[in-house]
């Protein structure tokens, strides 16, 4: 169990160093730098930086350095937990960051909750009530949830809900919350606002998962063990929800590894359409104002957070799958 | 038989036939009659093939320059077409008059229901190239001496006074051909390396499979659009499509490798492996005469379960506008048009382009399941 974590926890180390070495690249990729970028910007209003400037801002940015050096010194100051400066807000990008990383933290993880609760006992009841009304009504969203793209799917609501209700249904504040400091009516606005968000950002992969669970209890509720537990006169719920359910929900759990990336990927792109306070539409703007610091932190972090979710889901797995505890001692 | 022995002897000769009809089948055969049971992917293969018609087709499908802009023709609702005028099939439309906007002195069309423009089939409109090949000016509908004013809109104009349907058909070329190119580099490369993995096993195998764990434990849309965004500006739409098909196969390709790895690793134990072996058949050969035709077909399954996440990626992409960039046209670039509130409010008929990404979307999806079923006809 102890060699399983470790082997899981170096992966994931080496996950994170891929991340961080990925987004610095990406960052250095786009010809010309934040300098050139700086200049163009000046010219455009009006004032000429000579040579000699330019040549001074990339020595203050350590632009001069070769690449390999540049990643060493970002990582040590990262390690360090100096994030930089934005080069755009001219702030640091942790303050520039703000809340917003942890706002797409919550929604990624309800979207997660969400998932969870509602596939499980939709997948559970379209197997056993199979080709039953309600099953072929769960099948059929689980298809459209599988075929909209999520931020079609939020550009649809948020039309019908203006033109059927006036209401617009973007953010994931009320006016009166947005700007102010945490407090208990905050926390308590944000989870008013949530459930609409978290709920188009959870649907494909609800309905991958129901599809999964669906078929899997299918395969076991055939199973000969199922007819004798009901031979011998074992209530239906029992028997359904003491092996059946338990054995399907194997491959259940492990593909909740890849479901977390995968929300955090789908809250980035819906940020936009819904206008959400999360680390989306930042990351949007600074990518096109080639912000090298505050993209490459963003990009890092929400890697880093990434993969801690999925190191915790790893766990969950192995808590409730005895086999791979077993299999890797 | 025995069966055929017990309900009388009339029917023996014909089951008979029957089994020795399924014995006798090519694997091929078996795989087409088990395709063929599922109706929802017979259907989705005809949707899908019907797509791809319209991608080689586009240009004569559509009717007026996708480019070709106008600001008076700013978002005109779409027309309907009436087909029956008199009491005999003659398809029209209305045509459009100018107004002033008394406020802005700005020129605007609007129907004009008083004045009838007629269609006719095999219309001459702009030049364009058949099948990349023949020069032509011929397209499906057309109208008949329409004023200069007139325009055909079936699924209404955008901001730019462009008609949406020419757009959608040129759009749904540009993305089905970057899904199936993007497929192909992901297909490639997830063969080879799927298939290095199982043949060569222990550290090149380790290595791989740590990088497609690596791989899928990132959340792509960050990376993607930080790649994207790196793409130089001055490039022109050509190479931002192939750069954009790279960068969506370079994350697309684990799932394929999965499965060849899978499928070669199961095979590798299989009786006739070891018995082509024993003939002393060499390794290529083993792989591609005995172990290839077994795992082609999972492979074509899972290719066209890739297929539909290849076409939402590029469009997402797109559709920020990290990806195809204008003047090229996708489904991706005609729904950034849709992408707020306001012109949502103001033009409805913009969210129309996302009806054909749901269908096809849906048709591959159902298509894959069909072939996943029908690829081991012997299970």
């Amino acid at each position: 169990m102890l060699a399983y974590m470790t082997k899981r926890l170096l992966l994931a180390l080496l996950t994170v160093w891929a991340i961080s070495v990925l987004s610095f690249i990406i960052i250095q990729l786009p010809p010309g730098d934040f300098v050139d970028a700086y200049i163009a910007n000046l010219s455009a209003s009006g004032s000429v930086v000579s040579m000699a400037e330019a040549e001074s801002l990339r020595i203050l940015y350590g632009l001069d350095q070769p690449i390999y050096v540049q990643y060493g010194k970002w990582m040590l100051r990262v390690l360090a937990g100096d994030f930089g400066e934005s080069m755009e807000w001219k702030r640091p990008v942790i303050v520039v960051i703000g809340d917003r990383l942890w706002l797409t933290v919550v929604l990624s993880f309800a979207a997660l909750i969400l998932t969870w609760g509602l596939a499980l006992p939709i997948g559970i009841y379209s197997a056993v009530r199979q080709y039953s009304f309600g099953d072929y009504v769960f099948t059929f969203i689980g298809f459209i949830g599988l075929a909209v793209p999520n931020f079609l799917l939020a550009l649809v609501i948020m039309y019908f809900s203006f033109t059927l209700f006036g209401a617009n249904v973007g953010g994931l504040f009320s006016p009166e919350y947005d700007l102010a400091p945490w407090g208990w009516g905050k926390v308590w606005d944000l989870i008013k606002h949530l459930p609409l968000p978290a709920a188009i950002l959870a649907l494909a992969g609800t309905a991958q998962l129901i599809r999964i669970m669906r078929a899997n209890l299918l395969d076991e509720l055939r199973r000969p063990y199922v007819v004798t537990a009901r031979a011998k006169g074992l209530p239906d719920t029992r028997v359904i929800l003491k092996y059946p359910v338990r054995a399907a929900l194997n491959p259940f759990a492990s593909t909740i590894a890849y479901l977390f990336p995968y929300l955090v990927s789908g809250s980035i792109i819906i940020s936009l359409v819904l206008s959400l306070p999360t680390v989306g539409p930042l990351l949007l703007k600074s990518l096109i104002a080639q912000d090298m610091f505050l993209a490459g932190t963003i990009i890092l972090l929400l890697g880093v957070l990434t993969v801690i979710g999925t190191f915790i889901s790893d766990l969950i797995l192995m808590w409730v799958d005895p086999r791979i505890r077993y299999q890797m001692d | 038989m025995k069966l055929a022995h017990f309900f009388g002897f009339g029917r023996t000769a014909e089951i008979g036939s029957a089994e020795d009809r399924l014995a006798q089948a090519s694997q091929l055969k078996l795989t087409w009659w088990r395709f063929r049971r599922h109706k929802l992917a017979v259907a989705s293969a005809v949707i899908v093939i019907l797509f791809y018609l319209v991608a080689v087709f586009a240009d004569f499908l559509a009717y007026s320059d996708p480019h070709d802009t106008d600001s008076r023709r700013s978002y005109i609702p779409p027309q309907a077409i009436n087909f029956i005028d008199d009491g005999a099939f003659r398809p029209y439309i209305y045509g459009l008059k100018g107004t002033r906007d008394m406020r802005t002195f700005r020129i605007s069309y609007q129907p004009d229901l008083s004045r009838k423009v007629y269609l006719t089939f095999f219309a001459e409109g702009y030049s364009y190239r058949l099948l990349g090949l023949i020069p032509t000016n011929r397209h499906l509908i057309g109208l008949v001496d329409p004023r200069p004013e007139d325009n055909l809109f079936i699924l209404g104009s955008d901001l730019l006074g462009r008609d949406l349907w020419s757009r959608l058909m040129v759009a749904t070329r540009v993305s089905l051909t970057i899904g199936l190119a993007g497929v192909t580099v992901s297909l490639f490369l997830g063969v080879l390396l799927g298939g290095v993995s199982a043949i060569y096993g222990g550290a090149v195998d380790m290595a791989v499979q740590r990088l497609i764990e690596i791989i899928r434990s990132m959340p792509t849309i960050p990376l993607w659009m930080g790649l994207a965004a790196a793409l130089p500006q001055s490039w022109s739409v050509l190479q931002v499509y192939f750069a954009i098909t790279v960068l969506i196969s370079l994350l697309g390709w684990t799932d394929l490798a999965r499965v060849v790895r899978g499928k070669f690793l199961a095979l590798r134990e299989e009786d006739f492996v070891t018995a082509a072996e024993l003939a002393g058949a060499g390794q290529m050969r083993i792989v591609f005469r005995h172990m290839l035709p077994s795992f082609l077909s999972h492979v074509i399954a899972a290719t066209s379960l890739v297929l539909p996440a290849m076409i939402i990626s590029e469009t997402s992409l797109s559709f920020l506008g990290l990806g195809l960039r204008p003047p090229a046209i996708s489904w991706g670039i005609l729904l950034q048009d849709a992408q707020n509130i306001e012109t949502l409010a103001l033009a409805p008929w913009l969210l129309m382009a996302a009806i054909p990404v749901i269908v096809v979307i849906l048709a591959f999806n159902f298509l894959g399941d069909g072939l996943r079923d029908a690829a081991d006809p012997y299970g």
